[in-house]
């Protein structure tokens, strides 16, 4: 584009470098080297006719980017140029041959002397003006025509100016970080005079530049960069009377209002001015922009005005298409504006208009409105009807332009089903009738001979097939016609066309719901387990799932699990969370005994591993619990399977059955020791929360099997336990190892009782699945994982903080704090309470076990002398539990009743982050002697820093570092929030490395 | 998701969006009201999601919360954004209708005559498609339609 000007450009500016002037010198001013060309000319006297030879060229000037030209020869005979000749363009030739003769016949030799030849070379260019090369003119009477002559001529350059309006120096300069170009304007020289006056100035400018400029805005918009002017010009053009002008006025409009919707008020005047125009084109421009911006402004002006259009007798079809379609527009962005009235019912008859463009765009208004108000709309069903089966009866010529590669208008048959479905299946009888009579046609024509080999003929015809039965779906009232699709759908399920496969099992999975086709539905399942296992497109395969799921009964439930299973080894990433969940509820629903229940989802942990999300195995467990005949089945095999789990999920979930059933452990073969040996071989792979259940499972041991019970002691007593930087897993064990030390047999088997049994419930994955199966047939996963995620949240969180509450600190005043490090809380444990110790442990208090706990607790703080007994429940189905309000509980209790509570203080620490300046600050206002407490202790261990910062996390408070001037000091801070005060705690060790002491202070 | 009365105040089309394979976009066209960023967003991703199928894919993507159906011609994909339950087949086929009538009204189209004639391109698409809904099927009356708009040229 624009290479002749670049050429010149770079020629004409080259003398602004220096060393390159006697370039110009030599040939004189202007003179390129344009090469030559060759032709011939002569007349033929009999026949009265011009003969012009063009034969070739040589050494022509390269125009294109390329290096070379497309280089083509117009000859004119001037004075005359509107009648002109070309020769063929010769591609990528700087010496090409044309060889073409031209003959100007019946033109009489007196005429022809009065001509001048004139030959004019230009380079093509597709997508701009060609570009002049040069040019050679010859009067032809100074050329003996007699005889047929042959010419060389030098071209000489164009001098009639159609390339040449002036020339520009600019420069260019792109920046690849910033990813802009910028353009320097520097001069223009021999400008074209462009006005009447014979000069170019300020003067506005004509339409036809205005609409140039606003062109080439548009596209520079459309290329990706910002505009910010033009606007105006663009308002103007819309006003315009050419066409050409309010087009791109229009355009202008409808592609940049995002960015500035201030102008719609300045058209709005305009698109008034064309809807009352008549003019049928202009019309259109107008409901076209109304239908692309449909603002709310656009609807408050024109609302009143289209629903007439629409109407009137005499408007065009082709407005009234538009006027359809922009009404449904503003019916969409602003309901309340458009009023319903007695153009209501005379749009219904548009579905018997003759143009079938008009019936179209009326359909989809219809089916928007009719989705509304279906009272109002009733009457197209009949109508729609009709119009149906006169489409569908016809021949495939019928429709002559609404025929589309054999089949009749298939968009408007589509688009008239699924106005049907806005609807149950007619009442009428005889429109009943004539409906399933369209509906068996379409069925039948699937089943002729295709009228052409080519993919758009079956398309189309499959488009209105699968319309028809999602239709039949969804009157979900004829089992003739349900089974027939399915039949139908049965083929396509082996057809070679993916598209056709994919959307074939789209469309089983809602048949397999009808009680009528879900037999029919079930002969497939070997193709569609087929497909599970051949499919190259995911999505395909993502289908094949979700169809098997749809069909899954009692009678198959065994073998579509296992094809599940098998599946899922391999599956993709990206869809294995969802059949995790799918096979769980299909196990869960149709298992005939649990045995079977049990082994699926062992191995669906097995499999899946990571993608088994806690509510699945909550979920499992809850069964497992719930049904005497499994427990002790599933002990068993799970207990069989511990030594050789793989996945850290499993091996979690396996805990959670043992802990709950240890009971039942005993009935099978191993000894206790060797079980007990096995679970704990992974105890240190596991995480925190699992390790919090592997040590309750550990004391429930004790309960049931004395003869371990030193073992487990010494487990618990080892430092990795005792001394454990996690606050939880400390506590549990300095409890449990006091509990199990001096509690009696009697309180030990109160504690530790078994869980009751779980409350049938709907299963929390079948809602999860069933939200999934809403309005859309496909899943949203990015939703589900989140609710997924806050669903986890609530049973997980609460683990951190759920409160085990045993040792002694009672601030008797909101400062005096006692400072307990990681070794002093074993210090004050020591004494437990005479009456028992009190042992709440709380995963949750969504499930009716918590609601019997928490005023159990209650009581106990009120009356702590009484020997209670609390039960030790570590529900893993646990829901949601709200750990403020426990905290608020033992706070407000702490100080109303001022009982010495079994409370760890740090348990309810808030990291507190906080500058230097700020902390000692606050260090040197704890002066009283109350409010400090300084202790010294020997370290048992050689420190090391990373270890001791844990640990002091791990206590509760913030970590701060940087803030003590002694970098080999550890400092802290935290706020402890009770009902009435808060109260903050600073912490700062300071560790004597040689005497491998450690100074705490609070 | 949407539910089933906001479904109501949504164009069938979302948008439609021609691009190369390089990722340059040749034609957009909303029914929605999108930002610029959001707009920007969904077409790079467009892009993503489809340029890595091959041949032996369906023609459909699930997208976000919609489905984009699209097709290949030459270096350009033609892709409409649709609802999840709208009729695969009938959008495929539209599709191949508007190509065809390019086609015709270009003589052998080409990506640059996308490029140069944008503003003839956005006449075609809104005689074809409106407000997210097909608006004219017919290729016969298009492009007599088009050949009378560009006698007043």
């Amino acid at each position: 584009m624009c290479s002749a000007l670049w050429e010149r450009l770079i020629d004409k500016t080259a003398p602004l470098s220096p060393g390159s002037e006697d370039d110009n010198g030599h040939e004189g001013p202007g003179r390129e080297k344009l090469g030559r060309i060759q032709f011939s000319v002569g007349y033929n006297f009999q026949d009265s006719t011009l003969t012009v030879k063009i034969l070739k060229g040589q050494e022509l000037p390269a125009k294109d980017f390329s290096g070379t030209s497309d280089p083509f020869v117009k000859i004119y005979l001037l004075p005359d140029k509107k009648n002109k000749l070309e020769t063929k363009v010769k591609r990528k030739n700087l010496n090409p041959h044309w060889n073409e003769t031209f003959l100007f016949e019946g033109f009489p030799y007196e005429k022809v002397v009065q001509r001048t030849l004139y030959l004019q070379v230009l380079d093509y260019d597709r997508f701009s003006r060609n570009d002049p090369i040069g040019e050679v003119s010859i009067p032809l009477n100074k050329v003996d025509l007699a005889h047929m002559q042959t010419f060389w001529k030098e071209l000489k350059p164009c001098i009639d100016g159609s390339g040449s309006r002036g020339e520009l120096l600019l420069s260019l300069c792109y920046n690849p970080t910033a990813n802009t170009i910028t353009v320097n304007i520097i001069k223009a020289r021999n400008l074209k005079a462009m006005d009447i006056g014979g000069t170019s100035g300020d003067k506005a400018l004509d339409g036809y530049s205005k609409k140039k400029y606003v062109c080439k805005l548009l596209f520079i918009f459309l290329l990706g960069h910002d505009i910010d002017f033009g606007h105006m010009e663009a308002v103007n053009l819309l006003s315009s009377n050419r066409y050409t002008e309010k087009q791109i006025g229009y355009l202008f409009i409808s592609v940049l209002v995002n960015s500035n919707s201030e102008l719609i008020r300045l058209i709005n005047n305009g698109i008034k001015n064309d809807l009352a125009s008549r003019n049928p084109t202009f019309m259109n421009l107008a409901l076209h922009c109304i239908a692309n911006v449909g603002s709310r402004e656009m609807a408050e002006a024109f609302t009143a005005d289209i629903p007439k259009i629409l109407v009137a007798g005499d408007t065009m079809d082709s407005v009234k298409q538009s006027a359809a379609l922009c009404l449904l527009r503003l019916n969409r962005t602003s309901p309340d504006l458009v009023p319903m009235g007695e153009w209501t019912s005379r749009v219904v008859h548009l579905l018997n208009d003759q143009h079938l463009g008009v019936v179209t765009a009326a359909t989809s208004l219809i089916t928007t409105l009719a989705q509304k108000n279906p009272e109002e709309f009733k009457t197209s069903v009949s109508l729609a009807v009709s119009r149906l089966s006169r489409i569908v009866t016809s021949a495939s010529t019928d429709l002559q332009d609404y025929t589309y590669y054999f089949v009749p208008a298939p968009w408007l048959s589509v688009k008239l089903l699924r106005l049907l479905q806005c609807y149950p299946p007619p009442e009428d009888g005889a429109v009943r009738g004539r409906l399933t009579e369209c509906l068996e046609t379409i069925l039948n024509k699937a089943q002729e001979p295709p009228k052409s080999k080519k993919v758009q003929h079956s398309n189309a015809k499959n488009a209105v097939l699968f319309e028809a039965i999602s239709l039949i779906i969804h009157h979900d009232s004829e089992p003739n016609l349900l089974v027939r699709a399915c039949n139908q759908l049965g083929q396509f399920l082996q057809h070679r066309e993916t598209n056709l496969r994919y959307l074939a099992l789209e469309s089983m999975c809602t048949l397999a719901s009808s009680e009528f086709s879900h037999e029919a539905v079930k002969t497939h399942i070997e193709t569609v387990i087929n497909a599970l296992k051949t499919e190259r497109d995911v999505s395909v395969r993502q289908r094949a799932v979700d169809l098997l799921y749809a069909m899954c009964d009692r009678s198959n439930a065994q073998q579509i699990v296992a094809e599940m299973l098998n599946y899922l080894e391999t599956a993709d990433y990206s869809i294995r969370e969802e059949i995790v969940l799918k096979v769980a509820i299909l196990a869960e629903k149709y298992a005939v005994d649990y045995t079977w229940y049990v082994d699926t989802i062992l191995n669906l942990i097995r499999i899946a591993g990571d993608y088994v999300s806690e509510e699945v195995w909550y979920r499992v467990i809850q069964i497992v619990i719930n049904r005497d005949d499994v427990q002790g089945y599933s002990a068993k095999t799970v207990f069989e399977k511990v030594g050789f789990a793989d996945y850290l999920t499993l091996f979690t979930y396996e805990i959670l059955l043992l802990q709950n059933q240890v009971s039942l452990v005993s009935q099978c073969a191993f000894c206790p020791l060797i079980q007990f040996n096995l679970l704990h071989s992974k105890f240190h792979l596991c995480s925190v929360p699992t390790r919090a259940l592997l040590l309750s499972t550990y004391i429930k041991f004790v309960n049931l099997f004395p003869e371990i019970k030193a073992t487990i002691q010494d487990v618990l007593r080892s430092d990795s336990q005792l001394r454990n930087a996690d606050v939880e897993l400390q506590q549990r064990a300095v409890e449990y190892l006091r509990l199990s030390s001096i509690a009696s047999t009697d309180i030990l088997a109160t504690v530790l009782e078994e869980m009751p049994p779980f409350p049938e419930r709907e299963s929390s994955i079948l809602t999860k699945l069933k939200k999934k199966k809403g309005p859309g047939k496909v899943p949203d996963v990015e939703e589900i994982k989140k609710e997924r995620n806050s669903d986890m949240n609530g049973s997980t969180e609460p683990a951190s903080v759920n409160s085990s509450a045993v040792t002694m600190s009672t601030p008797s005043t909101s400062t005096d704090l006692l400072g307990l490090g990681p070794a002093p809380v074993l210090n004050s444990v020591a004494p437990p309470s005479a009456g028992g110790s009190l042992l709440v442990d709380v995963f949750s208090d969504n499930s009716p076990a918590v609601a019997s706990l928490a005023p159990s607790a209650e009581e106990n703080f009120s009356s702590p002398r009484i020997g209670s007994t609390d039960v030790v429940f570590d529900d893993p189905a646990a829901a949601v539990h709200d750990a403020d309000e426990l905290v608020d509980k033992y706070g407000g209790a702490l100080q109303n009743m001022s009982v010495k509570l079994p409370v760890t203080l740090n348990k309810f620490f808030q990291p507190t982050e906080m500058t230097s300046q700020d902390f000692f600050q606050r260090w040197k206002q704890l002066s009283a002697p109350q409010q400090e407490m300084q202790k010294i202790f020997k370290a048992k261990h050689p420190m090391d820093t990373e270890v001791t910062k844990a640990k002091i996390i791990g206590f509760g408070v913030a970590l701060l570092d940087m803030v003590d001037p002694n970098p080999s000091n550890f400092t802290g801070a935290g706020v402890i929030h009770t009902k009435n005060i808060q109260v903050g705690c600073l912490l700062r060790l300071e560790p004597n490395t040689q005497a491998q002491e450690k100074d705490l202070i609070r | 998701m949407l539910s089933d009365s906001q479904r109501h105040h949504v164009p069938i089309i979302r948008f439609i969006l021609i691009q190369n394979r390089a990722g340059k976009t040749r034609l957009a066209k909303w029914y929605m009201q999108f930002d610029d960023d959001e707009k920007q967003k969904l077409i790079e991703e467009v892009h993503a999601v489809v340029t890595v199928r091959d041949a032996k894919h369906t023609n459909f993507v699930e997208f976000r919360n919609f489905k984009i159906i699209y097709r290949r011609y030459a270096g350009l994909y033609f892709c409409i954004c649709v609802d999840v339950t709208d009729n695969n087949l009938a959008y495929l086929e539209a599709i191949h209708n508007f190509v065809e009538v390019l086609n015709e009204y270009f003589h052998n189209v080409c990506e640059l005559d996308l490029v140069f004639n944008f503003y003839k391109v956005y006449t075609v698409v809104d005689e074809m498609f409106l407000a997210g809904e097909i608006r004219e099927t017919s290729q016969t009356k298009v492009l007599k339609q088009l050949l009378m708009l560009q006698s007043l040229e």
